[in-house]
């Protein structure tokens, strides 16, 4: 199948998905357990990531800007900037992009392989509506809060690894973090976030779902299903920021 | 009672199915039976609307499937069990979510109902306190139960079962044909079955269909597979050593 032929069969796909839920008290359920799946498993990791990313970015900022006319200041205004506006929506949105789209694929495509999805769409159920639509509302509803985290995070960091290493002054720091605050840059990641999270769910879900073979089909969609939900990721952030930053 | 009038499948250039007619009465087992690859799934998954059929129609009781409205089709469908080939539980979910859940999809039961209906199917199919196990935790005779106890936990009138008993032993593949049979008769559902397991033939045959490479080589009952001269069937049957003298047993008997 060529490109084309791909993308008109995810639109397709999504014209299925966004579908009224059959039954909301079971669709709520399902919401619920991939908010956990999605979302509060990967709390964890972005985290971790986030915290010493943003110490990393603190820290390469000071040592590239030793200038001493350059205000102090600046470290802390250049690490915000760039954790906001790259760093935490782009770079997380690319783990989740590994960690949770190789979920996605591997359990729906498992499905696929093992008849469940038949055995969903005999008893009349929307199988799309049903596995996918839950998976795209929890990652567009939780993930914002997950970056912001990660926003936050990376900024605490870079604080972290300034006073420990001595590199430069807490204060300045927080002085610079403040420094020229606009809301707009938010909204820019926020935005970016969002889209992000709708790719995170469905690029995935596509690969599973329209899996032919056993379990190494099943394989081979996750590896897929990774490599295109970045690369759609990476294309996405480059249009988002000629469009809402220029 | 289910009729198929002339039913064309085929993926591709590939024909499957090519031209199958077949009625199917209910309170019956009636099986499908034929060699690997002759088409008996797709046969069954076109009877239950999973493949669309190029040609040929399905009617179900005077309902034709292909003048079906939506609503027809929604309603269709909670007339269906159906048991795949390899269970399709739900993994995720424990035997009891898997039961209910076509109950909480499609009636308004509350939720004792719910779990009182789902432990009296789990119980007709002698399937007690599994209740919170997942099916990984089940021998495979246990999870084909699950899906025959989810089949027909809706009170289906068509049950379709794609080879019950394959990868069970020989005692645990009749007591899964028994059950339904016994379920069949007691409901009066209309019930297909694959299979290739000779076994089931003598134990549950009460109407079978004999395919061959996408069409109907042969229909008759358990009794007259081992008489006729048909050398399709024939040949099928003579495939198994044990069979072979099974037959000319029964023919010097009946002489
Ligand atoms: N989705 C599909 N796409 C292409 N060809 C298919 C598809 N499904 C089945 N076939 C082909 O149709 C033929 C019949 O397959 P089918 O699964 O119905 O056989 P079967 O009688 O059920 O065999 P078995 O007893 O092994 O289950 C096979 O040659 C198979 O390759
Ligand atoms: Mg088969």
């Amino acid at each position: 199948m060529n490109y084309i032929e791909h993308i008109g069969k995810y639109f397709l796909m999504l014209s299925r998905v966004f579908r009224k839920p059959q039954r909301s008290k079971v669709f709520y359920q399902a919401f619920m357990k991939e908010v956990e799946d999605l979302g509060l498993k990967s709390l964890g990791i972005i985290m971790f990531i986030s915290f010493f990313i943003g110490g990393v970015i603190a820290l390469q900022t000071a040592l590239n800007l030793d200038n001493p006319f350059i205000p102090k200041s600046l470290v802390g205004f250049a690490a915000k900037r760039s954790i906001i506006l790259e760093f935490a929506p782009t770079f997380c949105s690319i783990i989740l992009a590994g960690k949770v789209g190789s979920y996605i694929t591997s359990s729906i495509g498992t499905m696929r392989v093992t008849e469940q999805i038949d055995a969903l769409e005999v008893m009349g159920i929307n199988s799309l509506n049903h596995l996918v639509l839950p998976k795209i509302l929890a990652a567009v509803f939780f993930y914002p809060f997950l970056i912001s985290l990660g926003m936050f995070l990376g900024i605490f960091g870079g604080w972290t690894a300034g006073v420990l290493s001595g590199l430069f002054n807490g204060l300045d720091y927080i002085e610079g973090i403040q420094l020229d605050f606009k809301p707009f840059l938010l909204f820019y990641a926020i935005v970016k976030t969002l889209v992000f999270a709708f790719l995170i769910a469905t690029v995935p879900s596509y690969h599973g779902y329209y899996v032919k073979g056993g379990s190494i089909a099943v394989g081979r969609a996750s590896t897929q299903s990774v490599v295109w939900t970045t690369i759609l990721i990476v294309i996405a952030n480059y249009f988002l920021t000629q469009m809402l930053l220029t | 009672m289910i009729e198929v009038k002339d039913l064309h499948k085929g993926f591709g250039d590939v024909k499957v199915l090519k031209g199958i007619s077949a009625t199917f009465h209910p309170g019956k087992t009636n099986l499908i039976i034929g060699q690997s690859g002759s088409g008996k799934t797709v046969f069954l998954k076109s009877l239950i609307g999973l493949h669309t059929p190029e040609k040929g129609t399905i009617s179900f009781d005077g309902r034709i499937n292909t003048q079906f409205t939506q609503d027809q089709k929604q309603q269709w469908r909670q007339e269906i069990g159906m048991v795949f080939q390899g269970s399709a539980l739900f993994d995720s979910q424990t035997v009891e979510d898997n039961v209910m859940f076509p109950l909480k999809m499609f009636t308004t039961k509350s939720e004792d109902e719910m779990l009182e209906r789902v432990n009296f199917v789990l119980n007709r199919v002698n399937l007690e306190n599994s209740n919170k196990k997942l099916p990984a935790e089940l021998s495979g005779g246990m999870q084909k139960r699950v899906a025959i106890a989810r089949a027909i936990v809706m009170n289906p009138k068509y049950l379709f079962c794609d080879e019950p008993n394959s990868g069970l032993d020989p005692r645990t593949a009749i007591v899964i044909d028994n059950l339904i049979q016994e379920i069949t008769d007691e409901y009066k559902i209309t019930t297909v079955i694959n299979t290739h397991d000779m076994n089931s033939v003598m134990e549950i045959g009460e109407k079978i269909v004999f395919l061959e490479n996408g069409k109907k080589a042969w229909e008759g009952t358990s009794d007259d597979m081992f008489k006729t001269d048909n050398e399709a069937v024939v040949s099928f049957v003579y495939s198994s050593n044990l069979f072979k003298k099974v037959r000319e047993a029964y023919l010097r008997e009946t002489k």
